[in-house]
């Protein structure tokens, strides 16, 4: 059954050094704020999973704290490249992560089949793709119907996950809305669930019946923070702040405007911080 | 119609490829403009489809990234991206692919994973997301980018995605049965590939290119067919359409940023 606690409680009962995490969000819903709680606890030797790492991993990745890195996209959408991770895969500053690269449809099918406790994820994929040469973790089984070759991935199963959702009902229910991307599946993949939420309210009788609920006995632990997925966007609450997403290609080119920056926003912040960032960005979400 | 730019000739060119009833996987930058513009003149009815799980959006403006809320907000219905994968894309529901490409070689193969080597790059690029499987589960895939010497290259330096390897048979040696890429648009000229050897070649060029202009911004020797058409001109409807539609995303994303 879940509890609903300060964020900084929620991370710190719920993380420990070494753990395989996920802080997912595809592009949307993304728990900016539960990563920074991890960054300020000072969490290392991570093994950190997204399918779509952006901002938020290059934040965690500057800040020395991925002992490895498993994803399928890497880039700071609809802006470039993340560059605080290419200073560590292509200068090894401030570590050199262990990579290992998949496709959308791997990650998707690996997330899917954690959440069906299956050990792997079979489809149909990586055919003459060059991510079958490097990354040892894509194999291949033979269908025994049809004698199809399939690519089969290790399925994904974090220690916890962390996603951002609109709302918690006073039971503990979380309720994903807008692009859903793979936080359902990052929740039940995982050993623990930590869910930020941007309010919460008393019941979900006004949800439809089949919206993306998850019930309270599937997540370890809930935390009100308002604005928690900036400067990602939670749909129905506020906009997606591209302005922030094009000024982190600047702070994240140097490593001591970077320092800075995370001195300031992170570090000397706090999760009641995240409502003040959202503000003028409400409205006509 | 005069008075049109390379890139909004490319944009429109590559948008005139989209029939009324393809459904397409749209990639970000470039297809993505091309794709709303087919259906805001020719394919009204066309069916959009963005990776974050966006079935049958119609965007007012260009989305940002692959998962801007105005997608979902637009679409018929939005799914969870492991279905977005499974049921709609390797379920075979998709009829073209839309992708750009950082490298391009002269068979359709894609690199946006590397530049270097891959344990040790001069620069790490963002990687593959979808486009493995795009290029092997969608119908056919049609290519878009601007030309340089540096983007088309002789070889890639890493196979994010599978067009037609080395040329002939080579997608059905690998037990693909979906058809790869069948054009390629640039900011100069239209390319589909030869019957047999699967080679890009030039079959339409922009008005006013010259082959010494399309061959010095490519890095393999350029085959052109017989025939060498030329790309008709942007019509008013289409140039009106392709402005009106940046004009509205610009002034969307300026509106939305924070306020200072």
């Amino acid at each position: 059954m879940t509890k609903f606690q300060s964020l900084r409680d929620a991370v710190a009962e719920n993380i420990n050094d070494g753990d395989v995490v996920a802080f997912e969000g595809f592009t949307h819903l993304i728990p900016h704020a539960a990563a920074h709680e991890a960054i300020r606890q000072g969490r290392k030797d991570l093994t950190l999973i997204r399918m779509t790492p952006d901002v938020v991993y290059d934040q965690m990745i500057g800040m020395g704290m991925a002992k490895k890195l498993i994803f399928s996209y890497a880039g700071n959408p609809g802006v470039g490249l993340l560059r605080r991770l290419r200073d560590a895969v292509e200068n090894g500053w401030p570590n050199s992560p262990e990579i290992e690269e998949h496709s959308h449809a791997a990650m998707a099918n690996a997330y899917e089949a954690g959440a069906a406790g299956l050990p792997m994820a079979v489809f149909r994929g990586y055919r003459g793709a060059g991510l079958a040469d490097v990354n040892p973790n894509i194999k291949s089984v033979t269908c025994p119907f049809t004698g199809e070759k399939l690519a089969a991935v290790p399925s994904v199963r974090p220690d916890v996950s962390f996603v951002h959702a609109q709302k918690a009902n006073k039971k503990g229910d979380v309720l994903v809305e807008g692009i859903i991307g793979v936080q359902k599946e990052a929740v039940l993949a995982a050993k623990r669930a930590v869910v930020t939420v941007e309010e919460i309210v008393d019941d979900f009788d006004d949800v439809h019946p089949n919206s993306c609920v998850l019930p309270n006995w599937t997540i370890a632990a809930i935390a009100e923070v308002p604005g928690g997925a900036h400067p990602s966007y939670a749909h129905g609450y506020y906009d997606r702040d591209n302005a922030s997403y094009l000024e982190w290609d600047k702070i994240a080119a140097d490593r001591d405007s970077f320092k800075n920056w995370m001195q300031a926003n992170v570090l000397d912040a706090s999760p009641d911080d995240f409502a003040d960032r959202v503000k003028n960005l409400r409205g006509d979400a | 119609m005069s008075g049109f730019t390379p890139d909004e000739m490319m944009t429109i060119a590559a948008s005139r490829a989209l029939r009324p009833e393809d459904v397409c996987f749209v990639g970000i930058g470039a297809p993505s403009a091309a794709c709303n513009v087919a259906r805001l003149t020719h394919a009204p009815d066309i069916t959009l489809i963005y990776e974050s799980g966006t079935i049958g959006t119609a965007p007012d403006v260009l989305p940002l990234s692959i998962g801007d809320g105005e997608l979902c907000d637009t679409a018929v219905t939005t799914v969870s991206v492991p279905e977005m994968f499974r049921y709609w894309l390797q379920g075979g529901r998709v009829s073209v692919g839309f992708l750009g490409a950082a490298q391009l070689d002269k068979f359709g193969n894609i690199n946006t994973t590397v530049i270097g080597d891959y344990d040790n790059p001069k620069v790490r690029l963002p990687g593959g997301g979808g486009a493995p499987e795009i290029a092997s589960s969608c119908g056919e895939i049609f290519i878009t980018m601007k030309q340089s010497s540096r983007g088309m290259v002789n070889k890639i330096d890493f196979f994010t995605s599978f067009g037609h390897g080395e040329g002939g048979d080579d997608r059905a040696k690998l037990g693909i049965t979906t058809k790869g890429p069948t054009l390629l648009v640039t900011d100069l000229a239209i390319w589909k590939p030869d019957p047999k050897t699967k080679e890009f070649t030039v079959t339409s060029m922009h008005e006013g290119v010259t082959r010494e202009q399309v061959q010095e911004t490519c890095g393999w020797p350029v085959r052109f067919a017989d025939n060498v058409d030329t790309t008709p001109a942007p019509t008013e409807l289409e140039l009106t359409t392709l402005r009106d539609l940046q004009a509205r995303t610009k002034a969307a994303h300026a509106g939305k940023d924070r306020a200072a």
